[in-house]
């Protein structure tokens, strides 16, 4: 075999970039949320003729309702991706919110109250990730529980209380969520750094190839040689710490925080995740799906309230295009195989 | 001890297997296994459901310890404890599912828990070029038509297969484990496999062949190496025995031989 042969069968591949790219649900993903805009400009005016979606305003309400919901969608897309689920992401963001808001206003800096909530995030990942990954436990029933505990705990602490005052630090720790860098919230700015932080370890490091390969099959990665436990510990502990991290943002953004924070959040970011193409069966995802997962998500909520749709109807529409989602990528891959 | 084919072989003894057994409970599923392999040597590994051959190839691949009986390799007494072992003592094996993952392409599957990496800057990350072009090799070197960049999900048993035999090539080793196959490929896509088995031969690399299909450990095999209920009933030249009788070593019809 002469060497241009070989070169020349190591560059082809059987698909060319369009067969990818009909192949990627990101992409479909992202035409369905071009056309959504495109529909929502035209439709998108009030009574008096007058744009309402179109509007700076209106797009910092998407921004800044999406980064929330994207951040954590980020670190579930790792989860997902081994074939896991972490359904206690919504009660971890109201615990770490918690802490952050309990250890604020009770006098400390800013800096403790950002780790005290990033380390409670972190500790419940670590449950989360020890119990799935070391003793063996099914990832659906660990978080079912770990959702149930967060919650609680958060009422313990917090003693059914609101924290709205911050501490000595209060103005800096409110412009760290509510505020903006370069006329971008910083919530965005931070869920764009995660975006491309995740997509770099996915595509060029062994820690990525090796989540993928969890996902595709668990016992071939065991049997290669694949830090399995580990690997699975730290997917676990890195959608923790996405929720801590979204936790801090919120309270920021809000000014105040609850022990209702977060509730039932963990169901968009799943949805959000799935939409963007991560397989709940494992092997499959990416975090620019994630991005614009979220971010569709988001556009059918304000859609909607734009088109002066009763926000009763949110979840039946944000539901079918769940099912939706997941139908079109089974027809897709049915097809191409 | 039957060794009929001991005084033939000219090259050195690779693998000394001394009275290996092995129980599970009460149950005895190997029952003092002595056998050697050679450097280079393909050996047919045959019997019934049953007869031990897949608890055979665990204890090689250090998948599971023997519970009584030593192994040598090169001379010298060795223990796996976990499969990296094996693999770090030039052992390789193919399991019978093939351990590949449908979603990462031929070339990943290859590296998969070896990935070849490089520096940027203060990071680590994955050359893939590197791989690319040497799984590339590793293909061409086993005259398989699989590319490097397909995603395995897409491939024939024939080239899935080819991707787990390539995975063993990384490392040069000395004796490749391949547990059934060609058990569940078409027929031209069993002589693809017998294929990639005689390139490994013609490159100095031993081959401990499990399979069911007695064609194919007489179309590749030097040796056979004949299990019945644990206990080893058989070790001859190929030359030096027929379908007929190994089939019925493997019954039982033929006590031993």
């Amino acid at each position: 075999m002469t060497d241009t042969s070989l070169t020349k069968a190591i560059d082809s591949q059987t698909h060319s970039v369009w067969q990818r790219l009909y192949r990627s649900q990101p992409f479909w993903v992202t035409i369905a949320a071009i056309g959504l805009c495109i529909v929502l400009s035209w439709a998108g005016t009030n009574s008096r003729g007058e744009q309402v979606f179109f509007t700076a305003q209106n797009f910092n309400n998407v921004a800044l309702n999406f980064s929330f919901i994207g951040i954590i969608a980020i670190g579930m897309t790792a989860v997902i991706i081994t074939a896991g689920i972490d359904l206690s992401v919504g009660s971890v963001m109201g615990l770490s919110g918690i802490a952050t808001g309990l250890t604020l206003s009770s006098g400390y800096g800013v800096e403790a109250g950002i780790a005290a909530g990033l380390l409670t995030a972190l500790a419940c990942g670590f449950v989360n990730g020890f119990l799935i990954s070391y003793v063996g436990l099914s990832p659906f029933v660990v978080t079912l529980g770990m959702l149930s505990i967060c919650r609680s705990l958060a009422l313990v602490v917090s003693n059914n209380k609101m924290f709205y005052e911050f501490g000595p630090d209060e103005d800096l720790f409110v412009s760290i969520g509510g505020g903006s860098y370069f006329g971008i919230a910083n919530s965005l700015v931070l869920m764009l750094i995660l975006t491309i932080f995740l997509g770099f370890m996915l595509n060029f490091t062994a820690w990525g190839r090796h989540l993928y390969a969890i996902g595709s099959n668990e016992n071939a990665a065991t049997m290669t040689g694949v830090p399995v436990k580990a690997v699975k510990m730290s997917a676990y502990l890195f959608c923790s710490l996405t929720a801590g991290m979204s936790a801090i943002m919120i309270v920021g953004w809000m000014g105040s925080v609850t022990n209702a924070l977060g509730m039932i959040y963990e169901l968009r970011v799943i949805a959000s995740a799935v939409i963007g193409g991560a397989d709940l069966m494992g092997g499959v995802g990416s975090a620019y799906g994630a991005l614009i997962g979220s971010f569709l998500v988001e556009l059918i909520r304000n859609g909607l309230l734009m088109a002066g749709v009763d926000p009763y109807w949110q979840g039946t529409f944000v539901g079918l295009f769940i099912i939706f989602a997941v139908a079109l990528e089974k027809i897709r891959s049915q097809r191409s195989r | 001890m039957i060794n009929s084919s001991q005084e033939k072989q000219s090259k050195p003894v690779f693998l000394n297997l001394h009275n290996i057994s092995k129980s599970f409970g009460a149950i005895e599923a190997l029952k003092g296994i002595n056998m050697q392999l050679f450097a280079g040597e393909v050996v047919g590994l045959m019997g019934d459901n049953g007869a031990g051959k897949s608890t055979l190839i665990k204890i090689l691949s250090g998948n599971y310890p023997p519970t009584e009986g030593e192994m040598y390799l090169g001379g010298e007494r060795r223990q796996f404890n976990k499969p990296v072992d094996a693999r770090s003592n030039g052992i390789e094996v193919v399991y019978q599912d093939l351990a590949l993952c449908d979603h990462l392409t031929a070339a990943h599957n290859v590296f998969l828990g070896r990935e070849k990496k490089k520096r940027l800057g203060p990071l680590k990350i994955l050359d893939n070029g590197f791989m690319f072009s040497k799984a590339g090799e590793i293909f061409a070197m086993l005259k398989s038509e699989t590319r490097p960049r397909d995603l395995v999900k897409q491939m024939s048993g024939g080239q899935r297969q080819a991707v787990a035999i390539a995975r063993t090539q990384l490392s040069s080793p000395e004796l490749v484990l391949m547990d059934e196959p060609t058990a569940a490929i078409s027929v031209r896509q069993v002589s693809e496999v017998l294929g990639l088995i005689k390139r490994l031969q013609s490159q100095g690399v031993g081959v401990l062949l499990i399979s069911h299909r007695m064609p194919d450990i007489f179309t590749v095999c030097d040796r056979v190496v004949v299990l019945r209920r644990g206990e080893k009933v058989a070790d001859k030249h190929i030359s030096q025995t027929s379908q007929d009788e190994v089939t019925g070593l493997i019954t039982g019809a033929v006590e031993s031989a």
